[in-house]
């Protein structure tokens, strides 16, 4: 049962990165990806990772893909990206992709694929205990540094007056 | 049954590959940056796969910051994307060759 919605999330997600690739609209692109990243929500749920499938659901399909389909949408190219016929870029860049592809699978081939130990799903209540006990420094630090990155855009963004 | 936990790490040397591919075949930069938000989620993925397969039960916690700064470097490089686009008026790689790469 679990494996049938592994294959499924799985093809959703491959299929909809491919869409991605495939695709000349970024609007399209943006939305191909959501669905790419909540069928990866589905997989972290599956993986036991409850709390993490609802954070991925609601900050990158949620948030993050927001803000690029506002960015897409104040950029506006009306005309849309002009497709170039340089192939041999694509030929390369699918080359060099074979070739890291055959880097992992070497370097993951030392992992010994022993029977796993049942590892129980963190709970969420667990999870806080964590975040609040053992990781509290740097759940204060990741404070601070989204703080920095709230000002730092917009002062970036911001249209200088002269 | 459940699914072993290689089968989440190969999916995701999958959908690192993919990212690759994505980030050399797309020609702007809003393209090029959803395809490394698609590799930094693949990485996610296999870090929780191998997680689950060493039964390291403080991953989640350290997914939980890795997704939280992958949100403020989104917001982050989205401002330079909107940046570039005013002083340039395009985001189209090709057209920003100012440092002659």
């Amino acid at each position: 049962m679990m494996i049938i919605v592994f294959f499924a999330l799985a093809v959703i997600c491959t299929g909809s990165v491919l869409g991605m690739i495939i695709s000349r609209n970024q609007g399209t692109s943006a939305l191909l990806l959501v669905l790419a990243f909540a069928s990866l929500g589905g997989l972290f749920g599956l993986l036991g990772a409850g709390f993490l499938a609802v954070v991925q659901v609601i900050i990158y399909a949620g948030a993050i893909m927001v803000l690029f389909i506002f960015v897409i949408m104040m950029i506006n190219l009306r005309e849309g990206i002009v497709p170039e016929k340089r192939t041999w870029t694509i030929v390369l860049s699918c080359a060099m992709a074979l070739v890291i592809l055959g880097e992992i699978v070497f370097a993951a081939r030392g992992v010994a694929p022993e029977a796993p130990p049942a590892l129980a799903g963190v709970s969420p209540t667990e999870l806080g205990r964590l975040l609040f006990t053992k990781y509290l420094y740097p759940f204060e630090i990741t404070s601070v540094l989204i703080l920095a990155a709230l000002v730092g855009a917009i002062v970036l963004v911001k249209k200088r007056e002269p | 049954m459940t699914v072993p936990a290689s089968y989440f790490f190969i999916l995701s040397i999958v959908l690192f590959v993919l990212g690759i591919v994505a980030f050399f075949v797309k020609r702007d930069l809003i393209s090029q940056f959803m395809a490394v938000e698609v590799m930094l989620n693949s990485a996610n993925l296999a870090f929780l796969a191998l997680a689950k397969a060493a039964a390291f039960a403080d991953a989640q916690a350290v997914v939980f910051f890795i997704i939280t700064v992958a949100a403020a470097e989104a917001s982050i490089g989205l401002a330079i994307v909107l940046v570039i686009f005013r002083r340039k008026k395009s985001i189209r790689t090709a057209d920003l060759d100012s440092m002659k790469g």
